[in-house]
């Protein structure tokens, strides 16, 4: 009967740029593969039910909640964790100011909130290259919980990097 | 906590979907964009489950219009629908909910086709498809159907889909060139399921208002309809109060709800007449 369903599934997806291969649970989502079998601990798995925004990765260019796709899905795709976005250095600009800004404390949203400013950044540039106001950035950001830092030095950070991203394409 | 699944299985068309439904048996869900599904997996609210992987369907995928009517394939994602120019057009009302539906990672995989199926009483895109008096395809092993939104909803969770059956699209008239169509809702934090919510809108025929999380399942307001019809937002307001017996939580309490969905009526209404609310 379940013959045609497989508690098993052989997935070849690119992470950070390098091809990967792995026979996966059904029901292993994206970030616990992540961290569990490719040792990515950058994406944490906190809420698990799409809220915190702690998982957030980049699938196939666009921002997505790690707890909230399979591993199995992934099948094919392009993704980008807070490791490779590092090492590629479009973040840099983004992780220089946070630290400038003191926009992290413990730290355990920030790998979360750099694909999530990233998304954005990226998005806004590819629409126009409209620079997001302090509000577009609060509601992109709405997604991501952060208990240390009240927000306000995030905030700061995103919008100081979109200042100079914008002036820097303008130049 | 962690998913346990009884198994996966990606569907490469429709009739194969159709045939893992048949096989697995009662156990089987269709897995569309997972914001709902896998959450409640990973709670292990459901246990067991054969999940059938739709999201590779091209077929299920696209918005098309032919002048009278906008079909939405039902695995177009929310952030789609938010950018479509065919549904800012002829639909905003659904571009405008993208607006206060859940957050940007999430409308990145959410569909429409999932939202509606869910049947979340909480959910933006099952209202907003009663409120424009639109038909939900399905598609099943004895061939297509096509159900009035108004039939369509049935409880929490519960639609009048066959559990042998498949969402295929939503299709909508298309908005006439005076129709307004609006959408308030009142949350806790941006992107949270909304405390009470209103969808308005206003065309020839007359009002149409659903609202949103406070209730077992959409609804038409038509008392409440049938007073803006009359010219009277303070008779709709109280009508609108009337009719309602929203849940108590944790979140607001049912006297709370009531009042609200009375407040998002009258911001409604202002917003189409121009009004201040």
């Amino acid at each position: 009967m379940t013959a045609t369903f497989n508690d098993r599934i052989d997935i070849a997806l690119t992470v950070n740029g390098e091809a990967v291969t792995a026979r996966v649970p059904a029901g292993q989502h994206l970030t616990d593969f992540l961290r569990l079998e490719l040792g990515l601990t950058g994406a944490h798995a906190s809420c698990e039910h799409g809220v915190c925004g702690a998982c957030t990765v980049q699938v196939d260019g666009q921002a997505v909640r790690g707890c909230l796709m399979l591993a199995a899905q992934a099948e094919g795709s392009t993704v980008w964790t807070i490791e490779g976005l590092t090492d590629t250095g479009v973040v840099a600009d983004l992780q220089a100011e946070f630290v400038a800004r003191n926009a992290l404390q413990c730290g355990f949203c920030t790998p979360g909130m750099l694909v999530a400013a990233q998304d954005l950044l990226c998005t806004a540039m590819a629409q126009g290259g409209e620079v997001p106001d302090r509000a577009a950035i609060r509601e992109h950001l709405s997604g991501n919980y952060c208990r240390c830092t009240g927000y306000e030095a995030i905030v700061d950070a995103i919008s100081a990097v979109a200042e100079a991203r914008h002036a820097g394409t303008a130049a | 906590m962690k998913a346990s699944v009884g198994g996966y299985a990606r569907a490469t068309d429709l009739r194969h979907a159709l045939d893992l439904l048949a096989a697995g048996d009662g156990s089987a869900r269709i897995l569309a964009g997972g914001q709902s599904l896998i959450a409640a997996l990973n709670m292990r609210l459901s246990t067991g489950d054969l999940l059938i992987d739709i999201n590779r369907i091209d077929a299920l995928k696209g918005i098309t219009c032919d002048g009278s009517r906008l079909r939405i394939g039902a695995l177009t994602r929310h952030a789609e629908i938010a950018v479509d120019p065919l549904v800012a057009r002829h639909a905003p009302l659904l571009r405008k909910a993208t607006d206060v539906i859940a957050h940007a990672a999430i409308r990145n995989r959410g569909t429409i086709g999932g939202a509606v199926a869910h049947a979340d009483p909480a959910a933006e895109f099952p209202a907003c498809v009663l409120a424009l008096d639109g038909i939900i395809h399905v598609e099943g092993p004895d061939g297509a159907r096509d159900i009035p939104a108004a039939d369509f909803f049935v409880d929490v969770f519960e639609t009048t889909i066959a559990p042998d059956e498949i969402l295929t699209a939503i299709s909508l008239p298309v908005a006439e060139p005076d129709e307004r169509q609006v959408i308030h809702e009142f949350g806790r934090r941006s992107g949270d399921y909304a405390l009470a919510g209103v969808c308005l809108v206003r065309r020839a025929a007359g009002h149409r208002i659903v609202c949103i999380s406070v209730a077992t399942r959409p609804e038409l307001a038509t008392a409440a309809m049938a007073r803006l019809d009359a010219g009277d937002p303070d008779g709709a307001v109280a009508a609108l109060e009337e009719a309602l017996d929203p849940p108590s939580d944790t979140q607001a309490t049912a006297a709370y709800r009531r009042h609200l969905a009375g407040v998002m009526l009258r911001r409604a209404v202002a917003d189409i007449t121009g009004e201040t609310a």
